[in-house]
C-alpha cells in the first residue's frame, strides 16, 4: 500500500514536471500577446512595415529592428554555412583519428563562450581591426563607384550590421558544424565505400553521396544556427550601434535589431505604448524563431527516422 | 592498328587524363578549403582567448574580489558585489531548475515515450532550449516584475531557472535512454516498483550524465546577460536581499564595457576573464566526467 502510494506520487511528479514545461511555453506566448496588446490594437500589422520609432510622439513601428535582425542573421548564415560544412567535412573525412577529439572539443568550446565575451571582444578588439583593415581600404578602393561606395560608407569605428553579422557567424559555426558532423557520421559506410570502390575522390563522395543522403539533417542544422542567430542578444547589442535608421545602404553604418532594442530600451521604457511596442517586437522575434526552430526540429527528426529504418 | 584509330586512341586517352586531373584538382581544392575552414574556426577561439587573458589579467587584482563596483573614474574598486550576486543567483536558479528538469526528463524517458504529452513536451523543450533568452526575461518581467512593481534578485533567479530546465531535461532524457532495457526488466522481474527502478537503478546508472547536464546548465546561465537585464537589473551595492535589484557579473560587464570610463572598462575585462575561465573550466570538467564514465 505504502509502495503503491509512492509510485503514484513519483509518476505524478514526473508528469507534473512535463506539464510545467508545456505550461511554460504557453505562458510565454500568452504573456507576450497580452503585454503587446495595446500596441497590437493601436498599430495592428502595420507595425511590421512602419519604420517610425518615436517615443516622444508615442508612434512606433518595428521595421528598422526587424530588418536589422534579419540582415545580421543572413550575413551570419552566408559566412557560417560554408565554414561549418568545411569543418564537418574535415572532422569526418580528413582528420587523423587522434586530432578528431581535440578539434571537436575546440569547436564545442567556441559554443560555450558566453555571448557577452563575444560582444565585448567584438566591440573593443575586432571592430577596430575590421574598420582599419577592411573598411578603410574598401572605402579607398570604391571611391566614386556608385553602389559599392554606398555599401562601405560610414565612420570607420567598426560597428554596424557587418560586424554584428560576422560575430554572429563565429557564434553559430559550432552549432551548425556539430549537427553537420553528427549527421555526416550516420551515412552508411557501405554507401561511401561503394563510391570509393568505384574510384570517387573524397570530395565526390562527400558532395554526391553524403550530402544528398543527409540533406534534411544539414538543413536542420542550418535552421538551428539561424534560430540562434536571430535570438542572440548581447553580442549584437555591443556591436550593432543601436541607431534607428534605414536610410543608409552601408554595411558599416550603425543600425538596430529586435534584441538590442529590447536590451537597451526595455528597462527604461515608460509603461504603456512604448513598453507594449517593445513586447510586440519580442513577440515577433519569438514567432520567427519558433517557426525556424520547429522546422529545424522536424527536419532533424526526419533524418533520425531515416537512420532508424536503415538497419 | 590504323594510323587514324591510333590518333583517336591518343585523343581519347588525353581527354580521360584531363578529366582525371580535373577531378583530382577539384578534390584537392575542396580538401584544402575544408582545412582552411577548420583553421578559421579554431582561429577565432584562440584569438578570443588570447585577448581575454591578455586584457583580463591586466585588470585583475585582489581588489576585484574584495571591493564594490566603483563610480566612474574612481581610483579603486572591484566587482565583489557583482560576483556575489552572480554566485547567489546561479546557485539558487540551479537548485530550483534541476529537480524540475530531472523529473521532466524522467517523464520523457521512462513514462512518456509513446504518449502525446511526451512527444509534445519533447518538441517544445527543444524549442525552449534554443529560444531567445531575452524573451524569457520579458516573460518574467510580465509575470513577476510588473506585478510586484520592482526589479528583484528573485525575478533574476526565476529567469535563470527557466533556462536551466530545458538543458537538464534534454541531457537527463538522453542519458536515461542510453540505459539498457535489460537493467529495467531485471529489476521489474524482482518485483521492484517503478519509482524505485527509476530512482535507485536507472537514474543512478545515468548519474554522471545527469551531473554533466547540470554543469553545462550552470555554465550556460553563468554567462547569461539578456534575461537579467529587466529582472534582476543591477545594483551598485552589496545586497543579499533577494527582494531588491541585484548586481550580476554579466550585467555589470555590459554596463562597464559600453561606458567610456577607463577604470570601468578595465574591470569589465577582468570580469570577462573570470566568466570565460569559469565557463571553460566547467565545460571541461563536464566533458571529462562524461568521458571517464563511458
Amino acid at each position: 500500500m505504502n509502495t503503491l502510494w509512492t509510485d503514484t506520487a513519483f509518476s505524478a511528479a514526473a508528469t507534473g514536471a512535463a506539464w510545467l514545461t508545456l505550461a511554460l511555453m504557453v505562458g510565454i506566448i500568452v504573456s507576450l500577446v497580452f503585454g503587446a496588446g495595446p500596441a497590437i490594437q493601436e498599430f495592428g500589422l502595420g507595425f511590421l512595415t512602419s519604420a517610425v520609432w518615436d517615443p516622444v510622439n508615442n508612434r512606433y513601428g518595428g521595421l528598422v529592428m526587424i530588418y536589422g535582425t534579419l540582415a545580421t542573421s543572413l550575413i551570419a548564415l552566408v559566412i557560417a554555412v560554408p565554414v561549418s560544412f568545411g569543418i564537418a567535412l574535415f572532422l569526418t573525412e580528413l582528420s587523423p583519428g587522434w586530432l578528431k577529439r581535440p578539434l571537436g572539443i575546440a569547436i564545442e568550446l567556441l559554443a560555450a563562450v558566453p555571448s557577452i565575451v563575444y560582444g565585448m571582444w567584438g566591440l573593443l578588439v575586432f571592430g577596430p581591426v575590421l574598420a582599419t583593415f577592411v573598411q578603410q581600404p574598401l572605402q579607398a578602393a570604391f571611391t566614386g563607384v556608385p553602389v559599392l561606395s554606398a555599401l562601405v560608407a560610414g565612420p570607420p569605428v567598426g560597428i554596424g550590421i557587418l560586424s554584428a553579422g560576422i560575430i554572429l557567424a563565429i557564434m553559430i559555426i559550432p552549432f551548425i558544424a556539430a549537427v553537420m558532423r553528427d549527421v555526416f557520421e550516420v551515412t552508411p559506410p557501405m554507401l561511401k565505400e561503394s563510391a570509393y570502390g568505384l574510384g570517387s575522390t573524397t570530395w565526390e563522395v562527400v558532395y554526391k553521396i553524403v550530402l544528398p543522403y543527409t540533406k534534411a539533417g544539414v538543413v536542420g542544422g542550418i535552421m538551428l544556427g539561424l534560430g540562434r542567430a536571430l535570438g542572440e542578444t548581447m553580442a549584437v547589442t555591443f556591436v550593432i550601434g543601436n541607431m534607428n535608421q534605414l536610410d543608409s545602404l552601408s554595411l558599416f553604418e550603425a543600425a538596430n535589431s529586435i534584441t538590442s532594442a529590447l536590451a537597451n530600451e526595455f528597462a527604461e521604457a515608460a509603461e504603456g505604448l512604448h513598453q507594449a511596442s517593445l513586447i510586440y517586437l519580442g513577440l515577433v522575434l519569438f514567432f520567427i524563431t519558433f517557426v525556424v526552430l520547429s522546422l529545424s526540429k522536424i527536419l532533424l527528426a526526419r533524418m533520425k527516422r531515416a537512420e532508424g529504418t536503415r538497419s | 592498328m590504323t594510323p587514324a584509330a591510333y590518333t583517336d586512341r591518343i585523343a581519347f586517352d588525353h581527354s580521360r587524363l584531363r578529366h582525371h586531373r580535373r577531378r583530382k584538382w577539384v578534390n584537392q581544392v575542396a580538401l584544402a578549403l575544408s582545412l582552411a575552414a577548420m583553421a578559421f574556426g579554431v582561429f577565432w577561439l584562440i584569438w578570443i582567448l588570447i585577448e581575454t587573458v591578455r586584457l583580463g589579467l591586466g585588470g585583475l587584482s585582489l581588489a576585484v574580489f574584495t571591493e564594490m563596483t566603483p563610480p566612474p573614474m574612481a581610483e579603486t574598486g572591484g566587482l565583489a558585489n557583482a560576483i556575489f550576486g552572480s554566485l547567489t543567483m546561479v546557485a539558487l536558479a540551479t537548485l530550483l531548475g534541476t529537480p524540475i528538469g530531472v523529473m521532466a526528463g524522467v517523464y520523457l524517458a521512462e513514462y512518456g515515450k509513446t504518449t502525446w504529452l511526451g512527444r509534445i513536451t519533447q518538441f517544445i523543450n527543444d524549442i525552449l532550449l534554443s529560444a531567445p533568452s531575452i524573451v524569457i526575461g520579458l516573460f518574467i518581467y510580465a509575470v513577476v516584475v510588473a506585478r510586484v512593481k520592482s526589479f528583484s534578485g528573485f525575478a533574476g533567479i526565476l529567469a535563470l531557472a527557466l533556462i536551466v530546465i530545458p538543458v537538464v531535461i534534454r541531457t537527463t532524457e538522453n542519458m536515461l535512454s542510453l540505459i539498457p532495457n535489460a537493467l529495467r526488466e531485471a529489476a521489474y522481474a524482482l518485483g521492484t516498483p517503478k519509482w524505485k527502478v527509476i530512482s535507485a537503478i536507472t537514474l543512478k546508472a545515468a548519474r554522471a550524465g545527469v551531473i554533466t547536464g547540470v554543469l553545462l546548465a550552470v555554465a550556460r546561465i553563468a554567462g547569461e546577460t539578456a534575461p537579467l537585464l529587466f529582472t534582476a537589473l543591477s545594483n551598485q551595492f552589496w545586497t543579499s536581499n533577494l527582494g531588491e535589484p541585484m548586481a550580476s557579473l554579466p550585467v555589470t560587464i555590459f554596463k562597464f564595457a559600453m561606458s567610456p570610463y577607463e577604470n570601468w572598462q578595465q574591470l569589465a575585462w577582468a570580469g570577462v576573464f573570470i566568466i570565460t575561465m569559469g565557463v571553460l573550466v566547467l565545460n571541461i570538467i563536464a566533458r571529462t566526467l562524461l568521458r571517464s564514465k563511458n
